[in-house]
């Protein structure tokens, strides 16, 4: 293997065993586009995510890499095209949003913890009241993700109380409850400090290492080489390269591609 | 550090510095002093006046408050007593505090107000303090019913059958859960109307005439003094909240003609004062029921005051809803909670957690307004005061009366300020 293009901020090795691409499919967007009401954010989306794939998606601000995993499950509504999660499509029924989201767990980049919930009462709530599962289950579940995020000791605190790289890993912990197929990360390491952002991606690396199927939106380019086995770039609403991480890094296609890399790469 | 830092460029720290405690003049009473009561010339020249202001106002009220007679039987007598000095006549209190507290209500009865009052205590504990056995919220929910039969009487079985009524509602609900949800919350909403119009009349009829229970029926224009500025003012809070979060809710949603009867409602109940509903509900309500419709003055009026108070408190709780982050909703919804679990687990909570100061406000202000009742002639308490002084034993007394009308509603809502302090500290888990 050639010399990684980024260092991963992280220090151990990372176990591939476990992270086998299937052939099933696990999502599928077909001629997907977008719009804010007259603006075209999206344009002509295509893709498709296997069950167990990692996928980095990268790009300039505004170039709706946010969009896009936002309408996977349907916190934005697509206007045109298709999109199918685990088998069930997107549309403006609320039973198959609802089947959708309680499969699909989802990372924000300001955590969105529920601020008067404590963190194990934060964990517990999806389960409880959305999958029906007993309160004593429910917590159990949840202590067991609380230690795999290596945060079972702050499980009676409220998130106004951890730091952003402690929310953040609970924030995932508090997806991971609802025993999801798909993870979707959205830039879940752009609002912490330096120090803060390794113990993140160490969790997300971990939750890979399983096979979790995981949609990235991230700039953390270390990340992507290190995990990743699709990295999509998008700009202007559309996928203007994708490839798998080393080709990518090493060898950009487009001219758009090699100038981003160039100015989060080149310093 | 400093001169380390002048003297050379590179500097390296070997010892970190252990906590120390601040100088003597920086704690203590000499600090509190200084900082609170003398921190320059403005703020000691403030302190020097504000003393010299405390004291002419006490040096002025002081002995007018000694000297008080509570022992007469006039007005007149009172000023004899005193013999010229300056003295408060707390006698007519003491003559007329019945009338204050209850109006013309049958004075051998006055236990069931007392006991009423004592009761809405017990019924609000689990409802404001939280560490309280939930169960006791099951006697929260009957109180309406028990209030309502010891104030005015009648027979027993009357709020058993309008109870029933709900009781039926939620049986319909459960029964009708499994079927379908929409047709259950219709179920709900059908069941107790059907019960109320159909069978509660024989029911009451029947069971009164089989095991006659009840105690003796006391009109409602008996029911004076400051016993009707709670019924109107406690049935009213407790009704307004729920109403304003349907309100509030209602404004903020997609649906298009929900939203703009929301609005509408709101703004015409907030553009109008409270004195122009109050009239209608005492007159003219009376012209577009139907003839012969008797309903009662007390129960138009209490609701027209939570029409009142519930559209703004819809606007303090939308207040509540607009300072949540948008990521609340979203983190909600990307859990694959539904409308309504996202709002009772997740934005409610928080919003009327942010609205509590204004929700509160709102209740104060509008247990105060129900001294407007005055002018559509129902005896709150200052309409009696205007009754008492209008008392040739009494003429030209007022100070004594509006103390201690004042006093009375001062102790409820300097309560209910000090219950919100308490619920928004006990609430705050932001920074522990």
């Amino acid at each position: 293997m050639t010399k990684p293009v980024v260092e991963i901020p992280v220090d151990r090795e990372i176990d591939t065993s476990q992270m086998k691409v299937t052939d099933e499919v696990a999502i599928q967007i077909a001629n997907m586009n977008k719009w804010y009401g007259s603006f075209h954010v999206l344009r002509d989306i295509n893709m498709t995510v296997k069950r167990g794939e990692r996928i980095v998606i990268c790009g300039p601000s505004g170039s709706g890499k946010s969009t896009l995993i936002r309408c996977i499950n349907r916190l934005e509504e697509h206007q045109a095209g298709q999109i199918i999660v685990d088998g069930t499509e997107l549309t403006g029924d609320l039973k198959n949003i609802d089947k959708v989201r309680s499969e699909v767990g989802m990372v924000f980049q300001h955590f969105n913890l529920f601020p008067h919930l404590t963190i194990l009462e934060n964990c517990t709530l999806a389960p409880i009241w959305v999958r029906k599962t007993p309160k004593r289950e429910a917590e159990e579940i949840a202590m067991h993700f609380l230690q795999k995020v290596k945060i079972p000791e702050q499980a009676h605190k409220y998130p106004g109380q951890l730091s952003g790289g402690q929310q953040q890993r609970v924030a995932i912990a508090r997806s991971l409850c609802m025993k999801p197929r798909i993870m979707l990360f959205d830039e879940p390491t752009s609002a912490l400090d330096p120090e803060m952002i390794k113990e993140v991606l160490d969790t997300m690396i971990a939750l890979a290492e399983e096979g979790m199927t995981m949609l990235c939106v991230t700039h953390e380019m270390g990340f992507a080489q290190a995990v990743a086995n699709r990295v999509i770039f998008m700009d202007q609403g559309q996928i203007v390269e994708q490839n798998e991480p080393r080709a990518f890094f090493n060898n950009p296609q487009s001219e758009r591609t090699k100038l981003f890399l160039s100015q989060i790469l080149g310093h | 550090m400093s001169n380390v830092e002048a003297h050379t460029v590179a500097y390296v720290r070997d010892t970190m510095i252990a906590q120390q405690s601040p100088p003597l003049a920086e704690s203590g009473a000499i600090r509190w002093l200084r900082s609170n009561l003398f921190s320059g010339w403005l703020n000691s020249v403030l302190t020097v006046v504000s003393l010299l202001a405390i004291f002419l106002a006490v040096k002025a009220i002081a002995p007018w408050l000694l000297n008080a007679v509570w022992n007469a039987g006039s007005l007149a007598e009172c000023r004899a007593i005193l013999d010229g000095a300056t003295g408060a006549c707390f006698a007519v209190i003491r003559d007329r505090w019945h009338q204050l507290l209850f109006g013309f209500y049958p004075p051998q009865f006055y236990w069931r107000p007392v006991l009423a009052l004592v009761l809405l205590f017990v019924a609000i504990a689990p409802v404001l303090f939280t560490g309280l056995p939930r169960k006791m919220l099951i006697f929260s929910a009957l109180y309406p019913f028990i209030g309502y039969h010891l104030i005015w009487g009648g027979s027993a079985w009357f709020p058993v059958s309008v109870l029933l009524g709900f009781v039926a509602g939620v049986a319909a609900y459960v029964i009708l859960r499994n079927l379908n949800g929409l047709v259950a919350i219709f179920g709900a909403i059908m069941a107790p109307f059907a019960w109320w119009f159909l069978a509660a009349g024989p029911f009451d009829a029947a069971m009164s005439a089989a095991i006659p229970l009840g105690l003796d029926f006391v009109r409602s224009d008996r029911i004076g003094g400051f016993l009707i500025a709670l019924i109107v003012g406690v049935t009213a809070i407790a009704l307004s909240l729920p109403v304003g979060i349907i309100l509030a809710l209602g404004r903020q949603s997609d649906m298009l003609f929900l939203k703009t009867i929301c609005v509408v409602f709101i703004e015409f109940i907030r553009g109008v004062p409270l004195i122009t509903l109050l009239f209608s509900a005492s007159l003219l309500l009376n012209y577009f029921l139907p003839p012969g419709t008797t309903f009662d003055l007390i129960l138009r009026v209490i609701i027209m005051v939570t029409l009142f108070a519930s559209a703004y408190m819809a606007e303090v709780i939308r207040g509540g809803l607009a300072a949540l982050p948008k990521g609340q909703y979203e983190a909600a919804d990307a859990l694959g909670l539904d409308y309504w679990k996202a709002q009772r687990l997740i934005i409610m909570p928080q919003a009327l957690k942010i609205s509590i100061p204004g929700i509160v406000n709102t209740f104060i202000g509008l247990f105060k307004d129900t001294t407007l009742l005055v002018f559509i002639a129902i005896l709150e308490p200052l309409a009696l005061a205007n009754a008492i002084r209008a008392d040739t034993n009494w003429n030209g007394i007022y100070w004594e009366l509006f103390i201690f009308i004042g006093a009375l509603f001062f102790i409820f809502c300097f309560g209910m300020s000090r219950y919100s302090m308490y619920l928004e500290q006990k609430l705050k888990t932001d920074h522990r």
